[in-house]
């Protein structure tokens, strides 16, 4: 066991791994992942080539150069980079690069901000990328060791960034497993890539124009790319958990077998619903809690599974997006749950914009109020706020 | 035929480099594409350097000809031949059938 | 010297077939750019004229390996290609024993304005890379808005003559002069009209450590204004009028001028061939003109006398 905060477990992790490159432009608190890094490659303890750039835009960049050169890479930001970042996303995986990134999850200015939401990240869910989320350094840990494995699965060949909340989970010191590294080694065991621009003997043209005859069909290859992901996904928490005793997949259930009531929600905040729910159970509540860990691809068969049979659910969103009913998580989750012909009612929430504190109270207080909607007669759940002055 | 998704390479990469020499854009009729005459040509390849479209034939380093599937008329081999206006191995052929 | 007879023997890597337009100077630079080194070729080329006309899928005109990201990050994906090289060397892992180049092909938008900080941030780090600006003052792919390379006076679609307003009221960026203050070990300033100073000049950027940047003037008919058959006289006149002066800087800044007119023409032999400066021959606008002389001439000085004392910038 080694106490470690979110940053230092994922700088752990790529250590470990050893990317041909890693590219760094400074975001807070994503730097101090970097900075960690710097300093292993300057004790000579890991060996990666390190470049400082200009710009979040050109760290992107940078990074398709690496892996269209067939290299792995890593890069960390936050909040204004990703935003940055976002025209080289949608580069990076329509053509088929298995970037990883970390992104502590951070709110998007103005005003700016610097504690944890899910703006950022939730801004790039088209982006074509598969999102991981993390609870915790233990999981940030995790799921960059898989990360890696995902994306550079030849079915795959798609990019993945891995969330940590910003400052809870970024900054907070855990007690964490580390493996060693020869079992990361053997874990990972990095495959040829797809194609390489260095391959002088098969030269390439890579990023074509496309017009309306063709254009379609590459978003089509493109897609197939992550719609593989869901298996090779399931797969990789599977071997993880075989090989290190910590399984993994697309979601997490917390007491939901007989639950009545749940709630929905990703990231750093399940720490305090699972402990309510611990404590609503004491008082013989049947309510459970699904902390979502991949929201992309979004897992919308196995949540069908696991909700059709509750009364309700609460589904928490750490973002606001302006003019919509409810957040993305409570948008797709509604739309998997819609064709079914029994199904519970669904209740939007929004809440921690900006790293305001959701508590045990708060928790509890949505399962009393969705349970008090459904004894007196349904009625269409309307958006709420959570712990919002109003 | 056009492929289906399925058949594309992975990221929609070309393979098929250069590929537009065989199938690309060809026999295009945009301007009066110039004749050739070799009797008068030096052989400086001034033409060969500054045709836009690598239409001037070359061979056993000799100007043969104007390549027509890639020719697209603009005229720069006939503005920069060095030989004199009256002399030029390269010009436009006056189309009589028009008056 | 260099031979005609003997370029006209090496493979074309940029091949027919390709849909730019009659006249365009860009594949008249890329095959004597392209010619000035034997190593095998890695091209970054960003969002452009070049890029949408070589590359209509399932079409090439690329025999080379070829990746576009965008518009602005050129240098930064090709930093990442050079790394990656390097690594792979470093690591006896490359499959190939002959050294690799790198090229980056952008116009002037994706240099002087979006892709400015990404080139910079590239020279900065020092990269082994050859950048080559295809210059030809707009935003000739979008159809002919006003970059930051477009001269003063220009009628771009974006800075239209009007009955109040003569063309762009700006002075263009002087892009070379801007990039050689980075102090990087070659900079160079071309146009096609004088081939072989273009093949020299790519041919010592390849064969240079480290970054070099060419900026190539290139002629574009469509946007300028000119008849196709009128490319390459016009960046001939370029340098006649001293518009556009050739001219190289290398590591130890030692700047030369590769070419000096027997007799300096006025700017307005350069003005009065292209529609996008008709409007300037106006009466009115005559202090535009004025102006235009002024600073090609104060900039023509300044080569010549920087070139006498050894000094870049």
């Amino acid at each position: 066991m080694e106490a470690l905060d979110g940053n230092s477990a994922i700088a752990e992790a790529i250590k470990q791994i050893e990317p041909d490159v890693v590219v760094s432009y400074p975001q807070s608190p994503s730097i101090l992942i970097l900075e960690a890094i710097a300093l292993f490659i300057a004790n000579g303890e890991m060996d990666s080539e390190f470049l400082n750039v200009e710009s979040d835009y050109s760290a992107m960049s940078t990074c398709i150069g690496v892996a269209s050169s067939g290299g792995r890479v890593f890069t960390a930001t936050a909040s204004q980079g990703l935003a940055l970042m976002h025209e080289a996303l949608f580069i990076a995986s329509s053509l088929r690069l298995p970037i990883v990134i970390g992104v502590t999850n951070r709110t998007l200015a103005a005003p700016i901000n610097f504690n944890a939401d899910h703006s950022d990240s939730m801004a790039q869910r088209d982006s074509g990328w598969i999102q991981i989320f993390s609870e915790n350094s233990q999981e940030a840990y995790d799921n960059i060791i898989q990360a890696f494995k995902i994306a550079e699965n030849k079915d795959v060949r798609t990019p993945v960034m891995v969330g940590i909340d910003s400052v809870v989970t970024s900054n907070l010191c855990e007690n964490i497993h580390i493996q060693k590294n020869e079992e990361i080694l053997e874990f990972e065991n990095k495959s040829n890539p797809t194609y390489s621009v260095l391959d002088i003997e098969n030269p390439k043209t890579v990023g074509s124009l496309c017009a309306s005859d063709y254009f379609f069909e590459h978003k089509m290859n493109q897609n197939n790319g992550i719609e593989n992901s869901r298996k090779v996904i399931k797969n990789v928490g599977k071997e993880f958990g075989d090989r290190f005793n910590r399984y993994y997949g697309y979601f997490e259930t917390y007491e939901l077998e007989d639950a009545e009531y749940a709630v929905i929600l990703m990231s750093s905040s399940a720490g305090t619903a699972k402990k309510a729910v611990d404590e609503m159970r004491k008082r013989g509540e049947k309510v459970g809690l699904l902390k979502l860990r991949v929201f992309r691809p979004f897992p919308y068969k196995e949540l069908r599974e696991s909700l059709s049979n509750l009364k309700s659910i609460a589904v928490l969103d750490r973002v606001l997006t302006p003019g919509t009913y409810g957040g993305p998580l409570f948008i797709e989750t509604m739309a998997a749950l819609y064709n079914l012909d029994k199904r519970p009612l669904v209740y939007p929430y929004i809440y921690g914009l900006g790293g305001r504190d959701i508590t045990l109270k708060h928790i509890e207080n949505i399962f009393d109020d969705m349970k008090m909607a459904f004894d007196n007669g349904k009625g269409i759940p309307e958006i709420k706020y959570i712990n919002l002055r109003e | 035929m056009l492929k289906k998704w399925q058949d594309l390479e992975i990221g929609g990469i070309n393979s098929d480099s250069g590929n537009s020499i065989k199938k690309g854009l060809n026999n295009l009729e945009i301007c009066k594409k110039p004749e050739f005459n070799p009797e008068l040509c030096r052989n400086c390849f001034l033409c060969w350097v500054f045709c836009p479209d690598n239409a001037i034939i070359i061979e056993n380093s000799m100007v043969t000809g104007i390549n027509y599937d890639f020719c697209k008329g603009c005229g720069i081999c006939i503005t920069e031949c060095p030989v004199t206006e009256a002399q030029k191995p390269l010009y436009i052929k006056e189309d009589k059938s028009a008056l | 010297m260099v031979v005609l007879e003997e370029l006209t023997k090496k493979e074309d890597l940029f091949v027919s077939g390709h849909g730019l337009c009659p006249g365009c100077g860009i594949p008249i630079i890329l095959k004597l750019v392209l010619r000035a080194t034997t190593h095998p070729i890695v091209i970054v080329n960003a969002t452009g004229c070049l890029q949408i006309s070589s590359t209509r899928f399932p079409l090439t005109s690329w025999k080379l390996n070829w990746i576009h990201s965008s518009s602005g990050n050129a240098a930064s994906t090709i930093s990442g290609i050079e790394t990656m090289y390097k690594v792979l060397k470093k690591k006896g892992k490359l499959q190939t024993d002959t050294e690799i180049k790198f090229l980056a092909i952008v116009g002037d938008g994706g240099t002087n304005d979006i892709g400015f900080s990404s080139l910079s941030g590239a020279i900065e780090r020092g990269h082994d890379f050859v950048y080559l600006c295809y210059d030809n003052q707009s935003y000739a792919n979008s159809g002919g808005q006003c970059s930051s390379a477009s001269p003063i006076g220009t009628s771009t679609s974006t800075t239209p003559t009007g009955k109040i307003l003569p063309g762009k009221l700006q002075y263009r960026k002087d892009i070379t002069r801007i990039i050689a203050a980075h102090k990087l070990p070659y900079v160079a300033q071309a146009a096609p009209w004088n081939w072989e100073d273009l093949y020299t000049k790519a041919g010592k950027a390849f064969n240079i450590e480290g970054p070099a940047y060419l900026n190539v003037l290139n002629p574009c008919p469509k946007t300028w204004g000119i008849p196709s058959d009128k490319s390459i006289e016009l960046t001939r006149i370029a340098a006649d009028t001293c518009i556009w002066p050739l001219y190289e800087i290398d590591g130890d800044n030692n700047i030369k001028l590769n070419y000096k007119p027997e007799n300096k023409l006025p700017v307005t032999e350069w003005l009065k061939k292209q529609d996008r400066f008709e409007h300037l021959l106006n009466i009115e606008n005559k202090w535009i003109v004025d102006e235009i002389q002024n600073e090609v001439d104060k900039n023509w000085n300044r080569l010549i006398y920087n070139e006498k004392k050894g000094i870049n910038n």
